[in-house]
Parts: C-alpha cells; sequence; structure tokens
C-alpha cells in the first residue's frame, strides 16, 4: 500500500506532555515536515521557549537550545552568528513572545536577523494556569480576568504579526490557524515559505499559528477550534503580511 | 495491513480525527488504553478514502494514512 500520511522523521517517536486536542502538536508535525522537506535535519538547530513548547527539545529529532524565558530570538541570533550555515528557528508561545520577550523578538526583526519563527497564539497562558496573556481576547475570560478581558483597564491585545509587519527587516510575516484541515494545509504552506526566506538570505521571518488551549479555556478540543475560529480570527486576521516579493506593499 | 494506522499508546482521545473524517469512518473505541483515554479506531475500513485527513489534524502524530 502507498503510504498517504506518514509521522515526520525529525519528530521524535516519543508522546508528548500536551494535553489532549492541544494544537502544539499539529504545529510541532508541520515544521517537523518543512525540515524533512528541505533535507537539513543534521543542520537544523530549534531554540524552544519557556511556556508549554519548553520540551520541543525532547520532540524534535534535530539539535536543540532552550533559551530563558522570552529570550529566544536572542539566543538564535547568537547561534546564527557562530553557525553562519545553521538553520535556525525558534518555537515560542504568546507568554513568551508577546509578553516578556517583546523587546528581543522586535530586535531580531530590525536587525533583519537571519532566522525563522514560530509564534503560537493561543490568548492565553498555558503552562502557569490560564492566566491572561497581551493575547487574551477583550472579554475573555481567563484565572486573572475572571469577569473577561477589560480595554480600559488591561488594554487591547497585541498583533505580532501586523505589528512586526512594519518592520523593513522582517523578509516574511504571515498568520495561519491550527483550527480546521484547510486552515493546517496553509499554515504548512506558510511555514515552507518562513523556512525558505532565511535559506534564500532574504532576512527575518515569522509565521503565528493561531492555536487552541482545550484546558484553559476549558472547552473540549473541538468546542474549542469553532471558538478560535469564530473569535480569534475577526481580530487575528490570516494572511500574509509582509512577503520577500511584496515590494512596495509591504508593511 | 488497514488503510489508517493508529499508534494506540500515543492517542490522547481528543476526537480531532472523528471530527474532522469526511467520511465518518473513526470512532472512539469503549476501552481504555494504557494513558487512561478511550482510543481512537478504524470503525468502517470499507468506506474510508484514505484522504489523510486524520493523520494530518492529529496532534499527536499517532496516525499514519495508506492507500491501497
Amino acid at each position: 500500500m502507498k503510504q498517504v500520511y506518514a509521522v515526520p522523521k525529525s519528530l521524535q517517536p516519543q508522546a508528548t506532555h500536551y494535553c489532549p486536542g492541544c494544537t502544539h502538536g499539529i504545529a510541532h508535525k508541520l515544521v517537523a515536515e518543512t525540515i524533512d522537506e528541505l533535507g537539513v535535519r543534521d543542520r537544523a538547530i530549534g531554540v524552544a521557549p519557556v511556556g508549554c513548547a519548553v520540551f520541543a527539545y525532547d520532540y524534535f529529532d534535530c539539535d536543540f537550545q532552550q533559551a530563558a524565558h522570552g529570550r529566544a530570538p536572542a539566543v538564535a541570533t547568537g547561534i546564527r552568528r557562530v553557525v553562519p550555515d545553521a538553520v535556525v528557528f525558534t518555537y515560542q508561545g504568546d507568554g513568551d513572545l508577546a509578553s516578556i520577550g517583546a523587546a528581543e523578538i522586535i530586535h531580531a526583526a530590525m536587525r533583519g536577523e537571519r532566522i525563522s519563527v514560530i509564534f503560537i497564539n493561543n490568548a492565553v497562558y498555558g503552562m502557569t494556569g490560564g492566566q491572561m496573556a497581551p493575547t487574551t481576547l477583550v472579554g475573555q475570560k481567563t484565572t486573572t480576568s475572571p469577569a473577561g478581558r477589560e480595554l480600559g483597564h488591561a488594554g487591547s491585545p497585541i498583533r505580532i504579526a501586523e505589528m512586526l509587519a512594519t518592520i523593513p527587516g522582517a523578509a516574511y510575516v504571515a498568520r495561519v490557524s491550527l483550527s480546521s484541515p484547510a486552515n493546517v494545509a496553509r499554515a504548512k504552506k506558510a511555514i515552507r515559505k518562513a523556512f525558505d526566506t532565511q535559506l534564500s538570505g532574504a532576512g527575518f521571518s515569522l509565521v503565528e499559528c493561531l492555536s487552541t488551549c482545550p484546558t484553559n479555556w476549558g472547552m473540549a478540543p473541538i468546542e474549542a477550534m469553532e471558538w478560535l475560529e469564530k473569535n480569534m480570527i475577526p481580530y487575528y486576521p490570516l494572511g500574509e503580511f509582509r512577503t520577500p516579493e511584496g515590494g512596495a506593499s509591504n508593511g | 495491513m488497514s488503510k489508517v494506522v493508529f499508534d494506540e499508546a500515543k492517542c490522547k482521545g481528543c476526537s480531532i480525527c472523528v471530527h474532522f473524517c469526511p467520511k465518518k469512518v473513526i470512532q472512539m473505541a469503549d476501552r481504555i488504553n494504557a494513558k487512561g483515554y478511550h482510543p481512537a479506531y478504524l470503525a468502517d475500513e470499507g468506506n474510508c478514502i484514505s484522504c489523510g485527513i486524520c493523520g494530518r489534524m492529529c496532534p499527536d502524530a499517532a496516525i499514519e494514512v495508506f492507500k491501497p
């Protein structure tokens, strides 16, 4: 029989610690598939965040380094400068990248650092127990916003992709969703394009992946995917915000 | 060999494969696996079209798909 779908070779065969239905696993597979397709496993170096994905170094079958909270782009910068032919990527959640690591991601993009960033936005702090994140939607209930995020008190959720798309050094910036087969197929194309952008030498690339957190949202996995499509996509529109070929239409 | 091969030990019973299967040929078993979850299984192989959607959507890399 012909194999239609195989587990990517750049993933370790072990089970992950992620909760049932968490879309981190889907994002891991898309990154691993991209590394497989490009045939760069022997020179791929990932940088893991602090957060639910901290154990990414146990799940990917390629070199990995774990960074201090939010500092993955800084560590990736060091790796890039020391190992020029490495394929360098960071894998970061929204608490890591959009809150404590906001400065690092902005300046890595400003420098046009030749790294690819996989940014998982699930609108909540996962590992620490579902607290409000910079990406939490207005009105969304979390353990630290039990009545829902209040605009006047906490401000508006941060749109990382749009913000980074204003930076000339950011060669490729896209937002995708992991909430349906069609959206996952688009997410795969975007992650491939981010790695292609790095390999072509064009500069910094980032793919923001809208993801679910069934446990902290208090929903079943499918219900969480439906909630994402109904509530997150209207505020976080999908698409490419900056591309290497975009020229003047960028930003 | 089955068209859809489940690595049952890795299945966390999230049922994403059941939901997105266009032919509704996957079901959750009544029994539980070593992790304590009800694992997914191919209940109707005859109507499976080997589209691969279950494999691509499985967050736990527990599914591989084959076409005769």
